[in-house]
């Protein structure tokens, strides 16, 4: 056994690190929530109204929602892609399976900024799409529409994240022993049914792992609204960003941030429970 | 073509390869009805190839399966009325008890009511009742094991296909397994084909036994048959104990050192086989059973075994007989052994 002042010893490191960066941080952003600016200062004055401005002022709101809407299409597309693409490359194919699986790695080492800007190029109105479009003559003029709006944050979004679906659902979908397969079938099952009652359930918790991902990460995105999103494609990151930048009203920012925080936990929290419901649904 | 009278599954000629290996070559087996066949073999002599081609998870390279008139080995596994119990059970994980037995017979969209009561009956029947709510998980090796017996045949299947089901048990509860395995098939009168490597589990439990060696069929007889009457030295070496003794023989007669006995075979050399069990050590003056052939022999070894003690006796040069007396033996080292010449097997090889 080791001894009683190595164990405690070994344990300050990982205390330093919670405390500088995950408790301190925390303490301070509540604090700051329940502050107010008056004449262009912060006054350690402690108030609620940052919170009330939060629901009386409808921006804010609705910012929000157009950010839990472009998360929940993101989070939606990314399993669509995600899931045939780990199912497939789990189940059909052998000798290929390897460089498949690199092939979705990869862009994984490409900055988020590259990857981001290559839809600037792609959406544009002088972009890749416009000018397929107007060359072949589907359009006249090219579209403005596809930049500077919720679809292309989506679409980036959806880009950057899907990976992030795909890893965790292949992972789980691995881990089915191949003789479950082989057993539903023995056992007169046709392939859909063997789909839904043994590969799906068994794939849950990647799927859920996967979506809990695309969908935290999406919800507190700034840089691709910042990008591609333009005036309409503003996300609540962005409002705390000009809060705590150009606003200068560091509570409110506080105030929004602690919300998001909450409602990240309480997401995380819900998925986590509903594994463990789906996982003893019979047994009880 | 059709399967014979009585015969349930008849394979015909089938070869499966993988690669540049022949797994399997020119099997040909018939499964008659309600019986308790086991198919032996070492590891790699395609034993389990031959079970997953019976359940359409291989198709053969050449060959044909057929069960009662019906050509097998076209259709896809959920669609033959064979069912399976796998080496590690391969049970449901998310599915409780009652939901693993249950599968098969929502699968075929069997009404609730008769699946409840099917899988009241077969829990019962495998002595699981207490079980049905929990997860595989939360069953030791020897209730899954009973799980997956009870999951295949509660779908009443013509043949249950058994891949090595007891491998994975402790000696004493695969003995009674074992027992239980044998009383239940009698029980339900299912065709049983099991796998296995283990002969004494073949022994114990077969009606007859197939015996696979690098893919072909060495030999199928009954567990008797094939202990007493083994047609190659791989089949009697690898049933039981056994010595084997290559003789020379001359105007009928064969011999391997001392020992002597009456060969009808025209050949000039040939292989015996003779079991321990089936040599006799005797008193000097003892009479002869009749026509039994005798030599004298020095003792070189002995090994208590409990009930019995294996002997090593050699009789002339090259003739080095392991013997297998009950009780403890307590004889000089200079004995004279007995044997009846009906009892000295010739070998194919």
């Amino acid at each position: 056994m080791y001894s009683r002042t190595y164990r405690n010893l070994v344990a300050i490191p990982p205390f330093v690190w919670a405390a500088t960066f995950l408790i301190v941080p925390y303490a301070f952003l509540f604090s700051f929530s329940f502050w107010q600016v008056r004449s262009q200062a912060i006054v350690h004055e402690w108030t609620l109204a940052n919170y009330r401005q939060l629901i009386d002022n409808p921006v804010y709101l609705s910012v929000l929602f157009r950010s839990a809407r472009i998360a929940g299409s993101v989070t939606l597309l990314a399993l669509a892609l995600g899931f045939p693409l780990a199912y497939f490359l789990s189940f059909r194919t052998k000798t290929s399976k390897n460089i498949l699986y690199q092939l979705v790695i990869i862009p994984l080492w490409v900055s988020y900024l590259v990857r981001a800007y290559a839809w600037k190029t792609i959406l544009g109105s002088d972009g890749v799409l416009n000018t397929l479009l107007t060359y072949t003559g589907i359009l006249r003029h090219p579209a403005e529409f596809l930049l500077y709006s919720p679809l292309a944050v989506t679409l980036t979004l959806t880009h950057i994240y899907t990976p992030f679906v795909f890893l965790p659902i292949y992972a789980s979908l691995e881990h089915i022993p191949r003789e479950l397969i082989e057993a539903s079938q023995d056992l007169g099952a046709s392939a859909a049914r063997t789909f839904w009652a043994v590969v799906f359930p068994l794939a849950l918790p990647g799927v859920l792992g996967g979506a809990t991902f695309a969908f935290v990460l999406s919800l507190g995105d700034f840089l691709a609204p910042l990008l591609v999103g333009g005036p309409t494609g503003i996300m609540i990151s962005n409002v705390v960003v000009s809060l705590f930048g150009a606003a200068y009203n560091w509570p409110l920012g506080a105030a929004i941030s602690a919300c998001m925080l909450l409602l990240v936990a309480a997401l995380i929290s819900g998925t986590e429970r509903l594994e463990l419901r789906l996982r003893h649904r019979d047994a009880r | 073509m059709m399967t014979p009278d009585g015969v349930l599954l008849s394979i015909q000629g089938v070869t499966k390869r993988f690669g540049a290996t022949a797994v399997l070559e020119a099997v040909s087996i018939d499964i008659k009805e309600r019986e308790f066949l086991t198919v032996l073999g070492e590891s790699g002599s395609g034993k389990t190839t031959l079970l997953r081609i019976i359940a359409g998870f291989e198709q053969p390279d050449s060959g044909e399966v057929w069960m009662k008139g019906e050509r097998l080995d076209t259709k896809p596994p959920n669609r033959r009325n064979v069912n399976t119990v796998f080496q590690h059970y391969a049970l449901f994980p998310h599915l409780s008890v009652f939901e693993n037995v249950a599968y098969g017979l929502r699968a075929r969209n069997i009404e609730k009511s008769e699946v409840t009561s099917r899988v009241t009956a077969a829990l019962a029947q495998m002595k699981i009742e207490e079980f049905a709510r929990r997860r595989p998980a939360q069953l030791s090796g020897g209730q899954q094991q009973r799980v997956a017996v009870a999951r295949a045949l509660v779908n009443q299947p013509s043949l249950l296909l058994l891949d090595e089901p007891l491998s994975a048990l402790d000696a004493n509860l695969r003995r009674y397994m074992q027992a239980e395995l044998k009383a239940l098939q009698r029980e339900v009168g299912i065709t049983f084909a099991f796998v296995t490597h283990d002969q004494e589990e073949a022994m114990t439990l077969s009606d007859r036994i197939v015996l696979l060696r690098r893919g072909r069929v060495e030999q199928i007889d009954t567990p008797r048959d094939i202990y007493n009457r083994p047609r190659t030295s791989y089949a009697a070496s690898f049933i039981g104990q056994t010595n084997l003794l290559a003789a020379q023989i001359e105007n009928r007669r064969a011999r391997l050192g001392d020992l002597e006995w009456p060969c009808a075979s025209g050949q000039r050399q040939a292989l015996f086989s003779l079991r321990p069990e089936d040599i006799r050590i005797v008193a000097d003056g003892e009479p002869a059973k009749t026509n039994g052939v005798r030599c004298r022999g020095f003792v070189r070894s002995r090994v208590f075994t409990g009930a019995s003690e294996l002997l090593e006796v050699e009789c002339g040069t090259g003739a080095l007989l392991k013997v297998r007396v009950s009780g403890q033996f307590g004889a000089p080292d200079q004995v004279t052994v007995e044997v009846a010449p009906e009892r000295i097997v010739p070998l194919a090889e």
